[in-house]
């Protein structure tokens, strides 16, 4: 690679905290407790690059998005983006929302069913008055439904005359219409027919390659999350437990987290299934109301120990990109 | 042989006309054996189930022809009263939404006993006692507990598990779980699927799977059936199947989904277009405009499934090319 002028960084989570205060039973309805949601998750994002969110239900990995997004308020932390710290600012009226954009899970119920394609895909430079002219805003919207693999005469249809996989590339086109440089994926192809999964796929790596495009990528599909991913967080309760390089975190998964979800997930070939070694994790997911004291992992863990019960092990680098929070990797 | 599905044909008419949904679906099952149906939405694999259990409202739906021979009597003829007594009893199903098919104002304890009352005529002391057992074999904790507690204080996967239980209460010769985990996160996925898998060993009951997974099936399944606008395109022992396909539908669908152990980062191959829209069917093969060996053969008549190796099966025009 060549060395180039360009930020390493496109996007800089610190330590970022999203915690919901429940109504309490506290004195004046004061809150006591608080669903911590997101507690404590750190990462970084090239330009160009995806990282891939993984994690079962209740994990944080949406909060962790809209929280990117600003959509979300943060409790504590930072989010840098681009070099600028947008913490404290909103997704309504923040500038950087016009080089941050996302792509819903539902591709039925995130397109306004009143709305023709053209003012979908075109609000947003409405929005932010980016067309000069008419002329110059019919263009765009023709040249976004093509990016997208759509025909540009589709701009004068309404959504309901599209299927799942249309919609999405429709969803894609808005979110793609005001260049931006990062793009929050909240499990953009899971509402999706298996054989529309892969077309939306593929689109959503050909752009990457074509504009540059980076992709926080926030899936439960441990399989499309490696395909499209170059990093892979994985979460639970709250929290990274892992992360590290692609292949790495497949072929070697260090945390026991990370090595049950593995194995939980089926190999479409009954002949690779027979000779898998299968790890079985016991229970589900504790609430994330009272995440268990230690090590949040360790009521689940095949391999708790004592220490795992009282303490809490710290997301601890291990060089070559990798970082797991775990008592059986720590340094010494 | 269990289960003889001979010809099935479900329709439905909506407002854009009579449509069939099951399409002369035919299978066969036997004892201790788990049959996965695959397909994506629209290809008929619901209905199918619904259609073995009797279970399609009419309206709009019927089952306008065919066969479901289950321990020599045909289940399309047996009147009403009789259907009722085998469900539950001879045939369980288990569905997608753990949520909404238990009853949130009865106890756990009521709606897994609520069969062995029925159709056991047992009393209910005796019920509870049988629940209690069903809820142990299916590793919900402290069942004697349970019994007293309500759905909404369980978990998805726990109600999934109760969903077990009450299929299992009249110990049925037959379970048709229909996307039994789709709701459920993965690790919990496999719990389930487990479970049902070691419970239908002990007990030799058959098992339906209903699923778009193709990685559940390759995990859980003997024999798959692949559903596609209606019928059945490849029938295959698993293994075969995924060694070997022969539709081309069946083939890019394999070839289509990301895998764990496959390439990363690169191209995925598309199935071009939509599935098909079942009021809309084209008259020769439904898969032919998404199939890139479609010729006039293949718009112009229907292929039949027939044998293309040992209990192999596959529609298609151009199996021999």
């Amino acid at each position: 690679m060549t060395t180039d002028a360009a930020p390493k960084e496109l996007l800089r989570v610190e330590d970022l905290r999203v915690h919901f205060p429940l109504p309490g039973a506290g004195l004046f309805g004061r809150s006591t407790a608080a669903v911590k949601a997101v507690d404590g998750v750190s990462f970084t994002l090239p330009p160009g690059r995806t990282l891939g969110l993984v994690g079962e239900s209740g994990c944080g990995k949406s909060t962790t998005g809209l929280a990117v997004l600003r959509m979300q308020p943060v409790t504590t932390g930072r989010i840098v983006f681009e070099g600028e710290d947008i913490t404290h600012q909103q997704a309504r009226t923040g500038t950087f929302r016009r080089r941050m954009q996302m792509v819903y899970q539902d591709p039925y119920g995130s397109l306004n069913p009143r709305m023709k394609v053209r003012d979908i895909v075109g609000e947003p430079l409405q929005v932010h008055k980016v067309a000069a002219s008419r002329s110059e805003y019919d263009e765009r919207i023709a040249a976004l439904l093509e990016t997208v693999g759509l025909l540009p005469d589709m701009a004068e249809r309404y959504p309901h005359e599209f299927s799942g996989g249309q919609r999405q590339r429709i969803g894609i086109a808005r979110a793609l219409a005001l260049e931006p440089s990062l793009i929050i994926c909240d499990e953009p192809v899971s509402a999706l027919d298996v054989s529309i999964q892969a077309q939306v796929v593929n689109v959503l790596m050909e752009l990457q390659e074509r504009l540059k495009l980076g992709y926080l990528f926030i899936a439960h599909d441990l399989a499309v999350v490696r395909h499209l991913s170059h990093r892979v967080a994985v979460m639970y309760l709250g929290r990274i437990v892992e992360i590290a390089p692609r292949d790495e975190l497949y072929r070697a998964p260090l945390h026991p987290y990370t090595q049950v979800l593995l194995s939980a997930v089926p190999v479409a070939d009954p002949a690779v299934e027979a000779k898998r070694q299968r790890l079985v994790v016991q229970g589900e997911v504790p609430s994330a109301l009272r995440p268990p004291p230690g090590c949040r992992f360790h009521t689940r863990c095949p391999h708790a120990m004592p220490r795992c019960k009282t303490d809490d092990p710290p997301l601890a680098e291990l060089g070559g990109g990798r970082a797991v929070a775990c008592h059986l990797h720590e340094a010494g | 042989m269990l289960l003889d599905v001979r010809g099935l044909t479900t329709r439905f008419r909506t407002e854009r006309g009579e449509l069939t949904a099951v399409d002369d679906v035919s299978f066969s099952l036997d004892a201790g054996q788990t049959l996965a149906i695959v397909g994506e939405s629209g290809s008929g694999k619901s209905v199918t189930a619904l259609s073995l259990m009797r279970l399609i409202p009419d309206p709009p739906g019927r089952i306008t022809g065919g066969q479901i021979l289950f321990e020599g009597q045909d289940l399309v003829k047996v009147p009403d009263a009789k259907m009722r007594a085998i469900r539950g009893d001879r045939i369980a199903m288990i569905f997608q939404e753990p949520m909404s098919s238990l009853n949130p104002a009865l106890t756990v304890g009521m709606q897994v006993a609520e069969p062995v009352n029925i159709h056991r005529r047992k009393p209910w002391a005796e019920a509870f006692q049988v629940a209690k057992g069903l809820l142990s074999r299916v590793r919900i904790p402290d069942a004697e507990h349970r019994l007293q507690t309500y759905p909404h204080q369980y978990s998805g996967g726990m109600r999934q598990r109760t969903m077990i239980a009450m299929a299992l209460a009249c110990q049925p010769k037959l379970i048709i779980a229909d996307e039994p985990t789709t709701a459920l996160d993965v690790t919990v996925q496999a719990q389930i699927l487990d479970l049902l898998k070691e419970l239908t060993r002990e007990t030799g009951a058959a098992l339906i799977l209903i699923t778009h997974d193709l990685g559940v099936v390759a995990r859980y399944a003997d024999t798959v059936a692949v559903m596609y606008g209606g019928r059945i395109v490849e029938q295959a022992p698993a293994a075969q199947l995924y060694a070997q396909p022969r539709h081309p539908y069946t083939r890019g669908l394999l070839s289509c989904i990301p895998r764990l152990d496959g390439k990363a980062g690169e191209r995925l191959v598309p199935i071009t277009g939509q599935p098909p829209d079942l009021a809309k069917l084209p008259p020769g093969c439904a898969f032919a405009p998404r199939c890139s060996r479609a010729d006039t053969a293949c718009t112009a008549s229907r292929p039949v499934l027939r044998a293309v190796a040992p209990s192999h099966l596959s529609a298609c025009h151009h199996d021999d090319d």
